[in-house]
């Protein structure tokens, strides 16, 4: 379980002092699929690099399991487990994909393993394996492996920041069927920042931030109908439909 | 010493060995011609069949001649210091004969537990055959505890035949307090080359590089790859300038990390002397980024650890 407990992070900008999070109350439950949604802007991506800590609070605390980790570095908490996917990851020059997976494992990974995970994330296996991280793969491809990487980490809490972000609709419905697998086998929690119809049909909760506060949590059940009335306000609509970004 | 009286376990101190090991890969006595140079002086010379090592009379070195339509051999050279005040110029000719395909597996390391200097300056002079192939694999390396200098100049020009390839990769990764290398390479119709520089330093270690491709011939071609990492209070300077004199095509490629109070400077330079002359260069230099250290860390690496995959991936 994740307790996050009057978190604040704040910014310079030429107006002054800008509160990305506004002391923010929060339980992410263990267990459950958690989608965050809401407007661009509105604090989804710091929150996770918060949990993850990548970026430090300015004040307030972070739990974990009852553990206050609000000041272990990054390393310290993804050795306990927790895990982040980029919306836009790095490339690394002269590491392959193999090589990636196999960091990302903690262990020098066996073929068929990386290549069950590249295939769970709609990339034909074998073409990728000996293939550098690098400028010579698309976005798309790029994105695809970052998810496969926390697929390779035995993760307790592993978050996804916008997934689909990149990639192409039919991709798009592969991966939601992973992450409907995933959710069942293999994470014990799953975090997932995304605006997609479809993916907030797989969570059991849906969290709605914006201007750097809850605006509303509760089971999806109960807050997804709300969110094209409500709180339209806080959504994108187009994305609401079920139109993949590309 | 004659290859039948050389003994790698026994003629090699452990020194011996673990420095050939670092610039070579070899643990053994290999297949193929073999020459290994140590302290000033030759130590062994073997040639095979289709490759003879002949000693020079009138300079230190030897001449490296290999008959043509040669196939798939290796040829070991490697050559070691491991003593203090040891300075030497060394003159290496290899001659590759037309249609030849040779690997060239050479390198220098120098172990100096001394306060004097300690200095190989290798010259090398390659004349690759027509339609001959060439790759030639070169490692520096230092070692030792002594505040005498490990320094490392090595001269090569490297004259191709009409059609023949030539694909260098000359890595130094440790140890050598000063290295100033020169490279001159004339391609001659439809000569390829593909050169490959890894290099990093550290400490207050110093390394240059100047280097001149002339595309003479119609159709030549020739691709310079250079990958640094420069660490502490370390100098590097990579000048490559690729000189189009004909219908050719080159592209120099210069990428370097910068990390603590290195300096840094790629300077490359094109010139054409031909309308159909097409050449292009790019630099770039900067620091490690940080999303690709904070990536692996979110794997549970430490930030040194991330440090140090992204810079043997970068330079691998």
């Amino acid at each position: 379980m994740i307790e996050l407990k009057n978190l604040s992070f704040t910014v310079d900008s030429e107006e002054g002092q800008l509160e990305i999070i506004d002391n923010l109350n929060l339980t992410l439950d263990e267990g459950k699929v958690i989608v965050l949604t809401g407007p661009n802007g509105g604090g989804k991506s710091t929150l996770a690099k918060l949990i993850m800590g990548i970026e430090k609070p300015t004040s307030g605390q972070i739990f974990y399991n009852g553990k206050d980790i609000t000041d272990l570095n990054i390393t310290e908490r993804a050795k306990l487990g927790i895990g982040y996917a980029f919306q836009q990851p790095p490339r690394f020059k002269g590491l392959t994909v193999r090589g990636l997976l196999s960091l990302a494992a903690g262990k020098d990974l066996p073929e068929d393993e990386c290549c069950s995970y590249l295939t769970r994330v709609g990339l034909c296996s074998m073409d990728y394996l000996n293939r550098e991280v690098d400028s010579s793969l698309s976005g798309g491809e790029v994105k695809r492996i970052e998810i496969a990487t926390l697929m390779a980490r035995e993760l307790d809490v592993a978050m996804y920041d916008e997934p689909e972000a990149g990639i192409d609709l039919w991709s798009f419905a592969m991966l939601v069927d992973t992450f409907k697998r995933l959710a069942k086998t293999e994470h014990n929690s799953i975090i997932i920042i995304s605006h997609q119809e479809r993916i907030m049909q797989l969570a059991d909760e849906l969290i709605v931030i914006a201007d750097g506060k809850v605006q509303i949590q509760g089971p999806k059940d109960e807050i997804f109908p709300k969110l094209l009335s409500e709180f339209g306000r806080f959504t994108d609509a187009c994305t609401l439909r079920g139109e993949a970004k590309e | 010493m004659n290859i039948l009286d050389f003994k790698f376990d026994s003629t090699l101190t452990p020194v011996d060995r673990m420095m050939i090991a670092e610039i070579t890969d070899l643990t053994g006595i290999p297949d193929g011609a073999l020459s290994i140079r140590k302290n000033g002086e030759g130590l062994v010379s073997s040639s095979s069949a289709n490759v003879e090592i002949r000693q020079k009379t009138d300079k230190p070195g030897i001449d490296i001649l290999v008959k043509p339509f040669t196939k798939g051999e290796e040829i070991h050279m490697p050559v070691i210091i491991t003593e203090e005040g040891i300075v030497e110029t060394v003159y290496n000719d290899f001659f590759i004969g037309e249609g030849a395909e040779v690997t060239i597996i050479a390198g220098c390391g120098i172990h100096n537990c001394g306060n004097h200097d300690s200095q190989h300056d290798g010259i090398h002079t390659f004349n690759i055959g027509k339609n001959a192939y060439m790759k030639y694999v070169e490692k520096h390396y230092g070692d030792g505890d002594g505040n005498g200098k490990r320094i490392l100049n090595p001269v090569t020009v490297v004259n191709q035949e009409e059609g023949s390839y030539c694909e260098m990769e000359m890595v130094q990764i440790k140890g050598v307090d000063s290295t100033y290398r020169k490279t001159k390479v004339n391609l001659a119709i439809n000569a390829k080359l593909y050169i490959l520089e890894k290099l990093m330093t550290h400490g207050d270690q110093i390394a240059k590089t100047d280097m001149i491709v002339n595309l003479n011939g119609e159709g030549s071609s020739a691709q310079i790859i250079s990958r640094t990492v420069g660490k502490d209070n370390s100098t590097q300077i990579f000048y490559p300038n690729a000189v189009g004199n004909n219908s050719c095509s080159a592209h120099i490629q210069c990428d370097s990390i910068i990390m603590n109070n290195a300096k840094i400077s790629s300077i490359p330079a094109i010139s054409a002397n031909h309308p159909d002359a097409q050449i292009v260069h790019e630099a770039a230099i900067g620091k490690i980024n940080s999303d690709q250290l904070v990536k692996l860390q979110t794997f549970g690496l430490s930030e040194e650890e991330a440090e140090e995959v992204i810079i043997q991936g970068f330079l691998k």
